[in-house]
């Protein structure tokens, strides 16, 4: 654990560094930029690293024979369903600069809002007066980069979770290896978040939803700070179908208790009580809500700042600009460290006390 | 708002709705289950080991004062049994010199009777001796005097003398 310590900022200094090299290659690739064309590709590298792609790029650098950007990226599956389901790799797409043709119909990636529209043989796009494609967007169920590393992280914790669990039976309750480091966590998780906020009749039920949300999220924090670049917490799909399945818990596990006190909160006067009741119902879906709206806020805005941070190296240009901003980051970077665990805990921390309203029993 | 709903993906969300359900399940049975029934298992088994650990304490404890509650009980027959055997001791050496000293008086007495008889017979037999002694020499002296026929008057008529007819 000492060590860990120790080489924990060497590793965040390696990550910042990565970063570094990274937006270098896409960023600084021409010479000639002036600053304000600089300025404007920062912003569309930081945007587009924000969003879902439906390739695992790495990096890319402009060729300077020919003059063509070049990816190193990983093709995905692409998934569009327009009457029936349509499938070919994103390496097809070229990066919207290809027309794909399946079954028939032709599909041409927009690189501004990273959408596949449906289009005609020549791939020509209608914009309505705000440059939005008016063309018919397919339903895309593609295994985008934020898919493919969601996957990633199921297997992994599935894994990891998996050994600890065979460590536990081997050992008689005993835990080896990286499972000295979980345990204390999932103790934790149960001893001051699950059993404090639901109690220590119904704290059991819950139990895996909390361990794997918290798990989860932690993850996908700690990944997006990896020079991969992925955003998956930082994205309102992923908090949404997160924060879904806590108000879906919350609801279908709670007890008459709980809807009294929404619907008819007693111990109150009559006039408040119907006053009462609309307040509460659109609390009930205002904090699952606030949840999905926090974990997706933070995440975002940490990486806008860590790459705005990362841009403004390139934008000083200078040893003492660019190297005080490459500082900026670096604390930057160990600070969303601490984000990332606070971000899981809280998300945890309050999934457990709305599934503690739901069960709680009367006791006044 | 409108960049935000704009950006929601439904594929997006369809998957990780999909993957995250079926991680939970599947974490569920292989994972979190058997991980809190060990620790449970262990945090009960810590449980029940201190509390027979304290039972064991109390029961050694216990056990120490019966110890030591026999050990005294012991020492306490062993000092009677002690005394008991002195007692007895003494006794049986005043019973051996009592009956030493009341055989020995009777031995005495009995020797003393002994004796006392043995002298009555031994004056007896003297006495006797001494009779039959004095009538040998008597009759001894006798023959001599009356060895002749002139003593013999003499004595006879010596005792005739004295004999007077009355």
């Amino acid at each position: 654990m000492k060590n860990f310590i120790k080489l924990f900022p060497i590793i965040t200094l390696f990550f910042v560094g990565s970063f570094y090299l990274q937006a270098s290659f896409e960023i600084n690739t021409k010479e000639t930029n002036s600053k304000g064309s600089k300025k404007s590709e920062i912003k569309e590298y930081i945007n587009h690293h924000l969003k879902d792609s439906h390739s695992y790029s790495l990096t890319s650098y402009t060729d300077e024979q020919t003059g063509k950007k070049v990816y190193i990226e990983i093709p995905l599956p692409v998934i569009l369903y327009d009457n029936g389901f349509h499938f070919f790799m994103s390496s097809s797409l070229k990066h919207g600069k290809k027309v794909v043709e399946s079954d028939g119909n032709y599909y041409k990636l927009n690189y501004h809002d990273s959408k596949i529209y449906k289009t005609n043989k020549q791939g020509v796009f209608n914009f309505d007066e705000n440059h939005h494609p008016t063309n018919y967007a397919p339903l895309d169920f593609s295994i985008t980069k934020n898919i493919a590393t969601i996957i990633l992280v199921a297997i992994l914790m599935f894994l990891l979770f998996r050994s600890l669990a065979k460590s536990f039976i081997s050992n008689n309750g005993i835990s080896k290896g990286i499972g000295r480091f979980f345990e204390p966590i999932i103790l934790y998780i149960r001893d001051d978040i699950a059993i404090p906020n639901i109690g220590e009749k119904k704290y059991k039920d819950y139990m895996s939803f909390l361990l794997t949300v918290f798990f989860f999220i932690w993850f996908l924090n700690m990944l997006g700070l990896t020079p991969l670049g992925v955003n998956v917490t930082g994205n309102i799909a992923v908090t949404f179908s997160l924060a879904l399945l806590t108000f879906l818990i919350t609801n279908l596990t709670a007890n008459k208790n709980y809807w009294g006190h929404i619907f008819w909160m007693p111990g109150v006067p009559m006039l408040i009580k119907i006053v009462l009741a609309p307040i509460e119902l659109l609390g009930v879906f205002i904090k699952p809500f606030s949840l999905l709206i926090r974990l997706y806020a933070n995440i975002q805005a940490g990486h806008i700042v860590l790459y705005s941070l990362i841009g403004l190296m390139f934008i000083f240009n200078n040893m003492i600009g660019s190297s005080l901003s490459f500082v900026l980051a670096f604390f930057i970077s160990i600070i969303e460290i601490l984000v990332a665990l606070l971000q899981a805990y809280i998300f945890t921390m309050l999934s457990a006390l709305y599934f503690g309203f739901a069960v709680a029993e009367e006791d006044h | 708002m409108e960049k935000l709903l704009s950006e929601f993906s439904i594929g997006l969300f369809f998957w990780q709705t999909v993957i995250f359900v079926c991680l939970i399940f599947l974490l569920k049975k292989y994972a979190w289950k058997p991980i809190l029934d060990s620790v449970n298992e262990r945090e009960e088994g810590i449980k029940n080991a201190l509390l027979s650990a304290e039972k064991a304490k109390e029961e050694m404890a216990s056990l120490q004062s019966d110890n030591e509650q026999t050990l005294k009980k012991a020492r306490l027959e062993r000092d009677g049994l002690l005394k008991e055997a002195r007692e007895i001791k003494q006794k049986l050496i005043d019973d051996a010199k009592n009956e030493a000293s009341a055989e020995a008086k009777k031995i005495l007495i009995q020797a003393q009777e002994t004796i006392k008889s043995e002298k009555n017979a031994a004056i007896v037999d003297l006495k006797n001796q001494v009779a039959n002694l004095s009538v040998e020499i008597a009759e001894k002296v006798l023959k001599e005097k009356l060895s002749n026929d002139k003593s013999q008057m003499e004595l006879v008529k010596e005792l005739v003398k004295d004999v007077s007819l009355k």
